[in-house]
């Protein structure tokens, strides 16, 4: 009897320790995360004023992923890719990294196919955006929801 | 030193789209890091990658610290004529890096 509560009260201590542990090194390592609303005044920027609508990108990620550190990301819009209308830059941007931006791939008709894969960092579950502008100066967005279990950037460095 | 893998088909018809995928091994520091003692580890990634055919650009991307380590970028290109792809990667410190790849069309 004696020995099962001192256990259980050793068992309460370690996880009471390692909780705050954890905590403390989140609080110490973890930048502060860009917000949506940073999200949309760094889509402002590439954009200007035009209007985005959604619609003929295709942005594919994972719906769960384990490791944020690497996460692929293909990007595919529907563009005959021809000189009169193309794709002429496709912008990937993320709510919760430090910042808000991922990449930018600029192409153009001869790319033949608007279609780009790479691997990304996410810092937390959250929304990435994919914006691409045609030839014909308008842009168009697709989003996708990602549940990151383990986030990038918050383990140690050396 | 940086040393990237390139993967282009040998051959082609003309007018056909080829994929190419190029993968570069770079830590890609994103300066959001710590030490465990607290000090912030600087910056240290690719900004730019360009892809040239015969000279000129086809395809370009700037990334940012949210790009993995090792950036890996896959894309697509019309085969025109033979000739040389060539690669360009430019970042932090000074780092560029470059690598062809020969391509005949039929």
């Amino acid at each position: 009897m004696d020995r099962q509560t001192s256990r259980r009260e050793f068992l309460k201590a370690a996880g009471g320790a390692a909780a705050g542990l954890g905590l403390g090194s989140v609080i110490a390592v973890a930048p502060a995360p860009a917000t949506p609303a940073e999200m949309q005044e760094a889509i402002r920027k590439v954009v200007g004023g035009a209007r985005v609508t959604p619609g003929k990108v295709t942005l594919d990620l994972p719906p769960l992923i384990e490791n944020g550190n690497a996460v692929p990301l293909t990007v595919t819009i529907d563009s005959p890719m021809t000189e009169a209308e193309h794709v002429r830059a496709v912008h990937v941007f993320t709510e919760k990294n430090p910042q808000p931006n991922v990449v930018s791939f600029h192409l153009g008709p001869r790319a033949g196919r608007a279609k780009m894969t790479t691997r990304v960092r996410l810092a937390d579950s959250q929304n990435v955006v994919a914006i691409c502008e045609l030839s014909d100066g308008s842009f168009w967005s697709d989003s996708a929801g990602i549940v990151v279990t383990l986030a990038a950037c918050l383990e140690d460095g050396i | 030193m940086a040393s990237a893998l390139i993967n282009v088909p040998e051959r082609a018809k003309r007018g056909e789209i080829i994929e190419i995928k190029t993968l570069i091994s770079h830590t890609m520091e994103t300066g959001f890091r710590r030490t465990q003692l607290g000090a912030l580890i600087p910056r240290d990634i690719i900004r730019r990658f360009v892809c040239t055919y015969n000279g000129t650009e086809v395809f370009r991307a700037e990334l940012h610290p949210a790009i993995a380590a090792n950036p890996f970028i896959v894309f697509s290109t019309v085969a025109t004529e033979s000739g040389t792809l060539a690669f360009h990667w430019t970042g932090d410190n000074g780092f560029s890096a470059t690598e062809s790849a020969a391509i005949s069309v039929e």
